[in-house]
Parts: structure tokens; C-alpha cells; sequence
């Protein structure tokens, strides 16, 4: 009983950074129909900043419970950079065949990959004192890391704040007119370009807050992102490009089923994921909420 | 009615049905086309033209209703299939392979009429007999000096006329024209016109033409069937739509107006 | 009338000085020079192959290290489990298992386009990669399998012949002859109606259905096609690189395929192969300048979309008409 529980805390735990990283990718298919490639270089970013933050702050005095709070600075540094990439690079090319728009984010992957090699070294950041700094608690006989509890937490108020942000407030309105028929906003009035901008600089904060917090559990790492991405993909093909209902119940699944593979077959676990993105995709090519 | 039982029927569609949620496109129609006759499907805008030919020609799948073709039911047949039967169509939004020359849209369509597109390995400026029959096409259809140019460059009437020279290249039995005038000038129309009408007939080709303009309708085809709301109103000869009451109503003083 | 007339006689003109400019190369220049080259062409191959999808199909795949991949692995497996030294064998076994690969792949793939044919060839890419990458027993992780030089057409290594000069010389020419016969039958399967036909596909799907092309019948055979290329390729490359790793089947390498045929400029014949060769000479600067040579093949690609989306061979064929005009006009009086 208490390993089944630790079973689903563990899925939730995945399924609750997966979410942030696949929601914000799916944001933006859903708004400006591009495919980012570099996402999960900006979920790594994140990660690296908020890490270099924490870093420079711990043992200076700053009081445990703030630290948490500096973690915000990773996604902050990564919206603030989507917010620069968005108008430069992208917006030349919305009226271009999508094979462009592809590879200009797979040049972006490769700039971003070797700009965190450049400003923070090839070792890994680690603030594991904030992780270790909550403690644990007990469940039946086993302990189970707060910290871990505090993620999954932090990834439902982002699902539900993301939800509220989108269906009960103006900008989501304008948001989700914009995503359904950019030319039928833009004859309304809509300022396409600056929807465009602030979607991809909201998803690009969701990836920051992903790799924000996972920081104090693994670090910040090389080739963090690139792995994220390939997941984030998988989570978006299950649930469908385009919805965030979709990226939250893919991030579910996949959440459970690595759970389970990890446990149950560590060799084919990867294997099994994209199977099951390639399975999806075959049954409904629109995944379980995406709209062909 | 029992003349048209005489005359050999090459397409019937009975009670053939599609709806789009609320709208009934197309309502129980029941429509013939009889071999050798170059027909004219009128009405306004959302009366059901274009859903016909969509249906019979197998772009849309069909509600309900049978479509037979030659005594052969060819409601669920592929397009593939259709087009194997030798029904072929043209489009209103011209469709044409934009970065492929004139000649090579037209090549294409011969090839693929022979089951050619099958060879790999030999080249297809080779091929003399395809190449001849597309350039006889080309002049036919007044195109045969653009035969070098790719498609997306030529004016939007010589699309018009490419894009039914590929239909007509497939020498089908039954060959929809949807709107081929559509777009084009009205100084452009009669010219394009009198091309397809010749060619059409100089191929003694089974032909429906959906058109807007009634003037070209009634200088072209001998038969006309008005479409109003997804249902037939009429069906005749030009002096009978002219004088048919429910058209005047509905499609003629419609467009007397604007 | 000869069958080889007009413009396609032009291009054979053409091809004929760089055949024998490639062919008198390893004599003049330095060895590793030669088999630098040889890696540009066996790229080159597999940017043909990759190309008759997204310049004559309409299809990006980003997934193509699979086939690539496939072909190396099988090469690597053969030697390995079945003792094979003959090259020829070794490229038999690498085209069938690529072949069977994208058979497979391609029946799955080819019912979408656009970024859902993508995101597919990505995802199938990386179940291949994640196996290569677990299954360490058999495929020897991120160690790889090592692969020992094979016999070329029954003639072995001459004993005590240093492995550099073999590559130079010898295996250059096995790799040129492929080369040149590669291209050649990707040339003629472009100008068949077969590649008339995948053009029309690429241009207006819909309306090659209605001139009765079975659309997805004609992307499948033009997938394996892809495939088999890009797994001759693979096949080709083990004995120059001695090793093969699971680097080769991630999407990163799905992503230089993509890279090299956009910066030879996809909508001609040659760029896919001018990119690749170009593009290999590019990353292995970089690699032996910088540590930071991913950011320098990112900055390309971005300055590349952004100001030269028709690639080198578009910039080229821009130039050439404006010298052409130029010519010209000026000896009007």
C-alpha cells in the first residue's frame, strides 16, 4: 500500500515538471502554430539560472524560506528571453513554410545549448541544501522527500493558475481567439504580434518554472533540456498538439507509465514512450484534445 | 422523363444526401447525365453545386444515397477508383502543381492515365508518345506557348484553362468543370469558354459545368438543372429555365439585380 | 533522338570535370584531407536520399538518423555476430535492414505530413536510439562496436598498410564509384514519372489524387527509397569512422541531415550534396576551433533561414543569372 503510494508521488512528481515544460511547448503550437525546438533549452536555462541564484545567495545570510522564492529567477530570466527571441528571430518567418520555422529553432537548440556550456561551465549546479532543507516525511514505513510534495504542489497551482489565466480572464479570451483564427483577431483588432509575443514568453516562463524547480532534486545539468524536449514531445503527441487539458493528461500518462517502467522494465522504459507518442498518433492523429 | 429513358444514362445518383451539421448541402437528389450531352448546373451560392460534384467525384464521402456509374454502384469507391472509371473534374479555386511547367501538369495526367507513374527508372522527357499528346493538348487549349513556363507563373485565366486541360487529359467519360470561368474577366470568360465547349466536343466527352453566369449557360449548354438549397428545381432546356417560375424567383431575379 | 537530350545532356556536361577533378584528388592533396572528402560524400548520399522527401515530397522528416543508424548497426552486427568482412556483403546487409526499417516506419509515417510526419520520424527515430542506447550487451552502449577495415570486392588490407592511406586512397574511390552511381540513379528516379509524380504530390496532394496518383502508395515507395539511401549512407560510413555509436541514431543527427540539405538549398538537384559536403567541412572546423561549435552551426543555421533560405546552390543560381544579364548587356554597343 505505502509503495503504491510512493508509486503515484513519484508519478505526480514527473508528471508535474512534465507538465509545466509539455504545456508550455503546446501554448505556443496552440497560439502561434510553430514547433519549438529550443523549449526545453529554455526549461534548461531556467534550471541554470535559478541555480546560479540560489548559488550565489546560500550561506550569505539570506534566510532559507527566500531562497525558494529566488528560485523565480529562472523563470524570469527565461521569459525575459523568450520575450527577446519571439519579435527577433521568429516573427520574420510566420509567413514561410513551417520546414523554416523548424530549423530556425533547431539553430536556436544549438545556440542555447552552448550558451549554457559558456556561462556555466561544463559541471553541473546543484543546490541540494534547499532540497534537503524541507526534509522528509513518513509514509507507513518509507520517507518520502517534502520537497517532492512541494513540486507535485507547485505544478497543480501551475495548472490551475494557467487554466484560470486562460478561460476567466481577458487575455485569455484574446489568447484563445488568436489561437483559433489569427486573421479573424487581427481584423477584430487584435494586436497579433503582441499576442504572439506574450504567448511565447508565457510558455517560455512555464519552461523556466519547470527547470526552476527541479534544480534543488537533480540539478542543473548539460543536455537537460534536450532530454526534456524529446519528453515534452511525447506528452504533447499523446495529449494533442495545441491543449493544455491535453498536455496535463499526457503528462499524466506518461508520468505513470515511466513510473511503471522504470520499475517494471528499465531497459525498453524510453523505448515504451515513444511507442506510445507513435501508437497515439497512429489511433488519433490530433491526440486526446488536439484539434487536427 | 421518357426521353431520357431512351438516351443511354451514364451517371444516376439516387436520393444522394449530405449534411454539414444544420445545413442540408445536398437533400435527396436525384440527378442523370446521359451520355454525349454537355450539361450545366446553375444556382446561387450554397445551393449545392459544388457538393454534388464533391460527392460524385469522391472528395467528400457521401451521407446517403447511391451514386451508379455505367450500371456500377461507385457510392464508396475511392477516388482512385473514380478516376479509374473515367470520372474526372476540375476545380473552382484552381488546383494545379504550381512548381511544375504547363506541359509537365499536363504529362503528369498522361502518365498517370497509362499507369506510367510507376516507372522509376527511365526519364520522362524520354517518353515521345506522352510528350506529343501533351503538347497537342496544350495547343488545343490555346496553352502550347507556355509549355515551358511552371504553372504558378502563368495569368489566373490560362490557370483556368490549364487546370481544366488536366482534367480533359485523363479522357474521362464524365468530366465536371467546376466554375471554370470563375475569376477570370468577363472579357476573358467568352474566349475560355468557346475553348472548353469546342474541346469538349471536338472529344466527344460527357461534360457538367457549374457555372455562375447565366448568360454563358444559356449560350453553351443545351441542358440546365437549377439547384436552390441543396434540392433540383428544375431541369431543361435553356427556353424552360427561362421561363420556369421558381428559377425566375429564386436564381434569375437574383442575379438580375446585382 | 537519344534519351539523354536538352538540359539533361547540360548537366552530364557539367558533372563530367568535377567526376574527374574528384577522381584525380587524393594525389594532390594531403590523406586525411581525402578522407574528410569522403565523409562530405558519404553525407551527400544520404542528404539524396533525405531530400527525395522534403524537396521532391513535401516530407520533413526529422528522423532520418534512423536509417542511417540502421544501416551502420547492421553493418556492425554482421561483422560482429556473423564474422562478414566483405564490404559488399556489409552494404547488402546495411540496405536491407534499412530498407526493411523504413518500410516499416514509412507504412506508420507516411499517413500524415507536415510537423505530424515530423514529430513521428522523431519519435520512431528515438525508439530505435533508446534501444541501441539500453541494450548495451548487444550493441555496446555509448562504447559502440568497433568495426575492423573490410575486404573490399575480395581484397583485403594489404598487411602492415597504415589504416590512413587505405581510407585515402582505396576506400575513397569504393566511396566515390557508390557516390557517383547514387546520384546517378537519384537523378534518373527524379525525372521519371515516378519522381514527376512525387513532385505533384509535394505541389497540390489533393489534386494528384484526381489525376489519379495514390498518394500515399507513392510517399511510402518514396520513403523506402529515402530510407535505403540513408542506410547506404550509414553502411559506407562504419568503415571510416571505425566505430558506431547510438550518436548516430539521435535526432541531433536527424537535425544535421535537415541542416546540411537547407544549406546546399533543397529545391535543386546538387544542394543537398554540395550541402552536405560543405556542411562536413563546416563542422569540422568548428569542432577543432571551438569547444562552442554547436553555437557556431546554430548561428549559421539561423543567419541560413534567415537571409539565405534558398541555400548555397539558390545564392548561386541568383549570382550566375545576374553575371549572365551582365554579360550580356555589355557588349551592346
Amino acid at each position: 500500500m505505502d509503495t503504491l503510494l510512493i508509486h503515484i508521488l513519484n508519478s505526480l512528481l514527473y508528471a508535474a515538471v512534465l507538465f509545466l515544460i509539455a504545456g508550455g511547448l503546446s501554448l505556443i503550437y496552440g497560439v502561434m502554430h510553430i514547433v519549438n525546438l529550443a523549449h526545453g533549452n529554455l526549461y534548461a536555462f531556467g534550471a541554470f539560472v535559478a541555480a546560479w541564484t540560489v548559488g550565489l545567495l546560500v550561506g550569505g545570510g539570506t534566510p532559507t524560506p527566500v531562497l525558494y522564492l529566488v528560485l523565480l529567477a529562472g523563470p524570469v530570466v527565461a521569459a525575459a528571453l523568450g520575450a527577446v527571441l519571439e519579435p527577433t528571430l521568429l516573427r520574420p518567418l510566420y509567413q514561410r513554410p513551417e520546414e523554416y520555422q523548424l530549423l530556425i529553432t533547431f539553430g536556436l537548440l544549438l545556440i542555447l545549448e552552448d550558451l549554457i556550456r559558456l556561462i556555466w561551465g561544463p559541471y553541473p549546479l546543484s543546490v541540494s541544501s534547499l532540497f534537503e532543507g524541507m526534509g522528509s516525511l513518513n509514509i507507513g514505513e518509507s520517507i518520502y522527500p517534502t520537497y517532492n510534495l512541494a513540486v507535485i504542489v507547485v505544478g497543480g497551482l501551475a495548472a490551475v493558475g494557467l487554466w484560470a489565466f486562460i478561460y476567466r480572464t481577458q487575455f485569455g479570451v484574446v489568447l484563445r481567439a488568436t489561437s483559433q483564427n489569427m486573421r479573424m483577431a487581427q481584423a477584430m483588432g487584435v494586436n497579433v504580434n503582441r499576442v504572439y509575443v506574450q504567448a511565447f514568453t508565457l510558455g517560455c516562463f512555464m519552461a523556466g518554472l519547470g527547470g526552476a524547480i527541479v534544480v534543488p532534486q537533480q540539478g542543473a545539468v548539460l543536455g537537460m533540456g534536450v532530454d526534456a524536449l524529446i519528453l515534452a514531445f511525447v506528452v504533447v503527441v499523446i495529449g494533442g498538439l495545441g491543449s493544455l487539458e491535453g498536455a496535463l493528461v499526457g503528462a499524466l500518462m506518461v508520468g505513470v507509465v515511466r513510473e511503471l517502467g522504470i520499475n517494471l522494465f528499465p531497459e525498453v522504459e524510453l523505448a515504451v514512450l515513444y511507442l506510445m507518442a507513435a501508437v497515439v498518433l497512429l489511433i488519433r492523429p490530433a491526440g486526446q484534445f488536439g484539434r487536427a | 422523363m421518357e426521353e431520357d429513358a431512351r438516351a443511354v444514362s451514364l451517371l444516376k445518383t439516387t436520393q444522394l444526401t449530405k449534411y454539414f451539421g444544420e445545413t442540408h448541402a445536398v437533400d435527396h437528389v436525384d440527378f442523370t447525365v446521359t451520355e454525349g450531352e454537355v450539361l450545366a448546373l446553375i444556382g446561387s451560392n450554397g445551393a449545392g453545386k459544388t457538393t454534388l460534384i464533391n460527392l460524385i467525384s469522391g472528395l467528400i464521402p457521401v451521407d446517403s444515397g447511391a451514386i451508379v456509374f455505367q450500371g456500377a454502384d461507385i457510392t464508396r469507391d475511392s477516388i482512385h477508383e473514380k478516376i479509374a472509371r473515367g470520372i474526372a473534374r476540375s476545380f473552382q479555386l484552381v488546383n494545379l502543381f504550381d512548381q511544375l511547367t504547363t506541359l509537365d501538369n499536363l504529362a503528369l495526367a498522361i502518365f498517370s492515365r497509362d499507369g506510367k507513374t510507376r516507372k522509376l527508372f527511365t526519364l520522362s522527357d524520354a517518353d515521345r508518345a506522352v510528350r506529343d499528346e501533351a503538347v497537342a493538348v496544350l495547343q488545343q487549349f490555346g496553352l502550347a506557348n507556355k509549355a515551358g513556363m511552371v504553372a504558378g507563373g502563368l495569368s489566373q485565366g490560362e490557370r483556368k484553362l490549364l487546370d481544366v486541360a488536366v482534367a480533359y487529359a485523363l479522357k474521362p467519360k464524365l468530366l465536371f468543370l467546376d466554375e471554370p470561368t470563375s475569376g477570370v474577366s468577363t472579357r476573358e470568360k467568352a474566349p475560355i469558354m468557346d475553348i472548353i465547349t469546342s474541346v469538349v466536343r471536338a472529344g466527344k466527352i460527357t461534360a457538367v459545368i457549374v457555372e455562375h453566369d447565366m448568360d454563358v449557360v444559356f449560350k453553351y449548354c443545351p441542358r440546365i438543372v437549377a439547384m436552390h438549397q441543396g434540392t433540383i428545381l428544375a431541369d431543361g432546356t435553356p427556353e424552360e429555365i427561362r421561363n420556369n417560375a421558381q428559377v425566375t424567383a429564386n436564381l434569375l431575379g437574383a442575379q438580375a439585380q446585382s | 533522338m537519344s534519351p539523354v537530350s536538352g538540359p539533361n545532356r547540360r548537366v552530364l556536361v557539367a558533372a563530367g570535370p568535377i567526376v574527374v577533378v574528384l577522381l584525380i584528388l587524393p594525389w594532390v592533396v594531403e590523406p586525411y584531407q581525402t578522407v574528410l572528402l569522403s565523409y562530405g560524400l558519404v553525407f551527400a548520399i544520404a542528404a539524396l536520399g533525405f531530400n527525395l522527401l522534403l524537396g521532391y515530397t513535401g516530407l520533413l522528416s526529422f528522423g532520418h538518423s534512423a536509417y542511417f543508424g540502421v544501416g551502420a548497426y547492421a553493418v556492425a552486427f554482421t561483422v560482429k555476430y556473423l564474422k562478414v568482412g566483405s564490404m559488399e556483403l556489409l552494404l547488402l546487409a546495411g540496405i536491407l535492414a534499412s530498407a526493411l526499417v523504413a518500410a516499416v516506419f514509412g507504412l506508420v509515417c507516411v499517413r500524415y505530413t507536415r510537423i505530424f510526419f515530423g514529430i513521428l520520424t522523431l519519435a520512431l527515430s528515438q525508439v530505435l536510439w533508446s534501444l541501441a542506447f539500453k541494450f548495451f550487451w548487444v550493441t555496446g552502449g555509448t562504447d559502440g562496436l568497433r568495426v575492423p577495415t573490410p575486404t573490399l570486392l575480395g581484397v583485403s588490407i594489404d598487411a602492415g598498410q597504415d589504416k590512413m592511406a587505405f581510407l585515402a586512397h582505396r576506400y575513397y574511390y569504393y566511396v566515390l564509384v557508390l557516390f557517383v552511381a547514387a546520384t546517378a540513379v537519384m537523378w534518373v528516379i527524379v525525372h521519371s514519372p515516378f519522381g514527376k509524380a512525387l513532385q505533384a504530390i509535394r505541389d497540390n496532394e489533393t489534386r494528384a489524387e484526381f489525376v489519379g496518383v495514390q498518394v500515399w502508395h507513392y510517399r511510402w515507395v518514396a520513403f523506402l527509397i529515402s530510407g535505403v539511401f540513408t542506410g547506404l549512407a550509414g553502411a559506407l560510413w562504419v568503415p571510416l569512422n571505425g566505430l558506431t555509436t547510438p550518436d548516430i541514431l539521435v535526432w541531433n543527427f536527424s537535425g544535421e541531415i535537415v541542416f546540411f540539405t537547407v544549406l546546399g538549398g533543397f529545391k535543386t538537384f546538387a544542394g543537398p550534396i554540395v550541402g552536405a559536403v560543405v556542411f562536413n567541412y563546416l563542422k569540422t572546423f568548428a569542432v577543432g576551433y571551438t569547444v562552442y561549435w554547436q553555437m557556431f552551426l546554430g548561428v549559421v543555421l539561423v543567419t541560413l533561414v534567415l537571409a539565405l533560405p534558398t541555400g548555397i546552390m539558390g545564392m548561386v543560381a541568383r549570382l550566375s543569372q545576374k553575371w549572365s544579364q551582365k554579360w550580356k548587356r555589355t557588349p551592346a554597343p
